[in-house]
């Protein structure tokens, strides 16, 4: 076998990890999430009762049962019933299906904010007009603060109503959702559409091909190693957006209610107020391993990234 | 510039880059209050630019004091988040292990609502103190920072890495020569990315209760009220409050780069 | 600045050295049975195709990889003694300047790494650069400066502890011809004022037989020394354009080339045997 051939093999095969490395890294990882875990315990054993107050100002939380719970009454709690009221659901059912809420309105989200920011960003590429009169806007809009969106968007909806059909609140929280999530897809999509190695665009160049040729063989497959993280970021901003909107609109059915209202519960059950936050990690995870789907199934394109 | 750059001179370029996006805010403004002062849409909701200008200047006061305290606590907040940002990738550069067992835990930071931290924080700590507002705008910088500075402490190239070998270079020497220049491009793209991080979630954390003042809560209480005008005076400010700590953060990264290679770039 | 020439010194001295990588697909032998010695001041080549193993060998030989089997001598000591007493210097294809300091903060940066103060380095560096004749470029930064340049810069470094031993890998290969050929006489000039020993990788036969004493030919696969020509062109020979056009140079290229392929060439140019 020539040297050639035993290196074109050599760069085919993939470069798994041998299963034990994998293992290893799995269970670093858990091992991480319990060092957290323990932090916690460690702290509130070790902490004063008052926490560190440094100046006038607590630094540190105070450490008792009321302002910390223990991680194991956390995770307890969760089994418990909901509320002291008869039949109730227990805690991680009901926080489930509050995530699950916020799960499909914040995929409404980011699908309407993906359209809206690949459409942008196309829009910029093809035309330079575009980029320089959008862009600093699109980069501004991020600033504006979600709040100021929602009684807005909210009351428009309500008078929307199209032969009979209503405007759901829903609808409004998915709306600011999108709003969050649009802004690293356009990014994203108009700097992969713009990475293409000169090399390529003067073949296309050379074979008389359209702009839209262009687009199709060369631009779009080059932007996917750049859309690909930005959609993953536009899934984590939907879903922020989401928890953020359905406060600010009142909003009954998601994560984002109940993770003020079981706050305000605290006092007199400090364990529950921690069961939405491990919903909305959950969700966060849940939204991002979705995407990650997409990555897989478009992994040819991703042949030419860097690692 | 070859035939694939497109024909359009330097000159010609230049100025548009600064009149587009001025034409377009003009043109949006002039929609705007179209829209509400001639039209009617939504005068209620959608104030027009001339309502809002007014409620800037009627508040100025107000939005200043609130202004101060969004922005010391996402200022403590980026500087805080930023320190353990750099402090966790130098070690996690060092010591694989401590990289594998902090990576879920980072990756999970970075696609979580860190706001939903919020509400308890601010149980925990007192409803109070700032500083469950604080600890969330440092945890929102500290994402960036430090998956930018881990990037950046490992993009020496191999050629440099067995240059400092030949020198017989000790560690310290090989991270204060090679590694630490290395890496400061990238630390402080992450400080420009979590500064405008730091703003909006300090802000954003205000709606989830806490002390009266901020921004966020001066938002959100006028909405409550339907005092619309006056929100988004409040929105205006936390536009500036943002813009103005990017900028700074941009200047940083000028200023080091120059530092770094005399202006030669 | 000339340095007297240890005269009994051996400079380098490997015996049996093998070298083998674990690759996925197996083990590669990059290196076996290498046994070479470079008296002190003397300028060595190792010439020879891809994958024979050259640049493993300097690694070796540089203490930037160990040995599988056999063993290397630097001046008397490990490699791994030689590089922390900082015996000699090392100038790699790619000239790998630090691109944040300037040309004379890159020449001085061994220096500075080994605690010289900062008088006597801002002397040296100075002498360095008039050396490689870039004075009036010491407060430029690498990419204001063209491939030969940098190259330039990088050679000067290697240079500034006076090292009794050069290691190069390929330090020309990155340049054009004309240039190439330039810094071959170069180089020449300046290793021969400071008396440094070289080992010098190459894959160019012109320039191993216009810069060395001895001509070391490489095979691959496994990776093994084949054959030693001796130049003897001589120290005393300037190394100018005039010696690339004399009967002898051609002669030296010429058996040089067929110790590479391993076949004889006749003087028409057509292989024999």
């Amino acid at each position: 076998m020539t040297a050639d051939a035993a290196q074109v093999l050599r760069a085919r095969r993939p470069r798994a990890r041998s299963r034990a490395a994998r293992v290893r890294v799995a269970l670093l990882g858990v091992l991480g999430v319990l060092a957290v875990a323990a932090a916690w315990e460690l702290y509130k054993a070790l902490g004063p009762d008052d926490g560190v107050v440094v100046a006038g100002t607590r630094v540190l939380p105070r450490t008792t049962d009321l302002a910390m719970p223990h991680t194991w009454e956390m995770v307890a709690r969760l089994l418990e019933p909901t509320t002291s009221q008869a039949g109730a659901a227990p805690l991680w059912l009901t926080v489930a299906q509050a995530a699950l809420v916020s799960l499909a309105i914040a995929g409404v989200g980011w699908v309407v904010g993906t359209l809206v920011g690949v459409g942008l960003g196309l829009l910029m590429q093809v035309w330079r007009v575009a980029e320089h009169g959008l862009l600093p806007w699109i980069v501004l809009s991020q600033t504006v603060p979600l709040i100021a969106f929602a009684p807005v968007v909210r009351s428009w909806g309500a008078r929307i109503e199209i032969a009979g059909w209503q405007w759901p609140p829903w609808l409004s929280v998915a709306v600011i959702a999108s709003y969050l999530a649009f802004f690293p897809v356009a990014i994203g999509t108009l700097k992969g559409l713009q990475s293409p190695q000169r090399t390529h665009l003067e073949l296309m160049h050379s074979y008389g091909a359209s702009r839209w040729q262009t687009l199709r063989s060369v631009r779009l497959p080059a932007a996917v190693p750049y859309l690909l993280p930005a959609l993953r970021l536009g899934a984590a901003s939907a879903v922020i957006g989401t928890v953020v909107a359905e406060v600010s609109t009142g909003y009954l059915d998601g994560i984002g209610r109940q993770l003020v209202a079981f706050a305000g519960q605290a006092s007199g059950d400090p364990a529950k107020a921690w069961a939405p936050i491990f919903g909305a990690i959950a969700l966060g995870l849940v939204a991002a391993g979705l995407v990650g789907l997409v990555g897989v199934a478009l992994r040819t394109y991703r042949r030419g990234e860097a690692s | 510039m070859s035939v694939v750059d497109g024909v359009r001179s330097p000159r010609r370029d230049r100025t548009l880059r600064l009149v587009a996006p001025v034409a377009v805010g003009l043109l949006g403004l002039a929609v705007w209050q179209l829209l509400v002062g001639v039209v009617g849409v939504s005068a209620h909701l959608l104030p027009s630019p001339s309502e809002i200008a007014a409620e800037w200047t009627a508040n100025a006061g107000p939005i200043a004091e609130a202004a101060w305290i969004t922005g010391v606590n996402a200022v403590l907040g980026l500087l805080v988040g930023s320190a353990v940002g750099v402090a966790l990738a130098a070690v996690a550069a060092r010591l694989r292990w401590i990289d594998q067992m902090l990576a879920p835990v980072v990756a999970g930071l970075a696609v979580v609502p860190i706001v939903a931290l919020a509400p308890v924080l601010n149980s925990m700590f007192g409803a109070d103190s700032e500083i469950g507002r604080r600890t969330i705008a440092a945890i929102a910088s500290f994402v960036p920072v430090f998956l930018n500075t881990l990037r950046g402490l490992r993009q020496t190239t191999p050629l440099h890495r067995d240059l400092m070998r030949s020198y017989a270079a000790t560690g310290p020497q090989t991270l204060r020569t090679l590694t630490l220049p290395t890496a400061a491009p990238y630390v402080l793209t992450g400080l420009r990315v979590a500064s405008s991080l730091a703003v909006i979630s300090a802000l954003v954390a205000e709606y989830f209760g806490g002390p009266r003042g901020g921004l966020g809560a001066f938002i959100s209480t006028s909405a409550a009220t339907s005092a619309y005008a006056r929100a988004w005076a409040y929105v205006g400010a936390s536009i500036l409050l943002g813009l103005g700590l990017y900028l700074v953060t941009v200047a940083l990264e000028r200023l080091v780069t120059r530092l770094l290679t005399g202006g030669a770039r | 600045m000339s340095e007297t020439i240890n005269g009994d010194g051996v400079a380098v001295a490997a015996n049996g050295v093998g070298k083998t990588f674990d690759t996925r697909s197996g083990e590669v032998q990059a290196l076996t049975g290498v046994d070479l010695r470079v008296a002190a001041g003397e300028f060595v080549s190792l010439i020879g195709p891809s994958g024979c193993g050259k640049s493993t060998l300097m690694r070796l030989l540089a203490d930037l990889d160990s040995p599988s089997e056999g063993t290397i001598e630097v001046f008397g000591k490990t490699p791994a003694q030689a590089r922390r007493d900082q015996d000699y210097g090392i100038a790699f294809q790619q000239a790998g300047l630090l691109p944040w300091r300037t040309v004379a903060a890159n020449i001085g940066l061994p220096l500075e790494l080994h605690g010289t103060d900062r008088a006597a380095r801002a002397a040296r560096v100075a002498e360095l650069a008039e050396l490689v004749g870039l004075s009036d470029f010491a407060d430029r930064y690498p990419d204001q400066l063209s491939g030969g340049m940098q190259q330039r810069v990088a050679i000067a470094r290697s240079l500034a502890e006076q090292p009794r031993l050069l290691l190069m890998d390929e330090p020309f290969g990155a340049l054009d011809e004309m240039t190439r050929e330039r810094m071959q006489a170069e180089l020449s000039r300046i290793v021969g004022e400071s008396g440094a020993a070289v080992v010098f990788v190459t894959h160019s036969i012109p320039e191993a037989v216009f810069l060395s004493d001895r001509v070391v030919v490489m095979s691959p696969r496994p990776g093994r020394i084949t054959g030693v020509v001796d130049i003897g062109i001589g120290r005393d020979v300037p190394r100018d354009e005039a010696l690339r056009e004399t009967t002898a140079f051609f002669a030296k290229v010429t058996e040089v080339r067929e110790a590479l392929h391993g076949t004889p060439v006749t003087a028409s140019g057509r292989e024999g045997r």
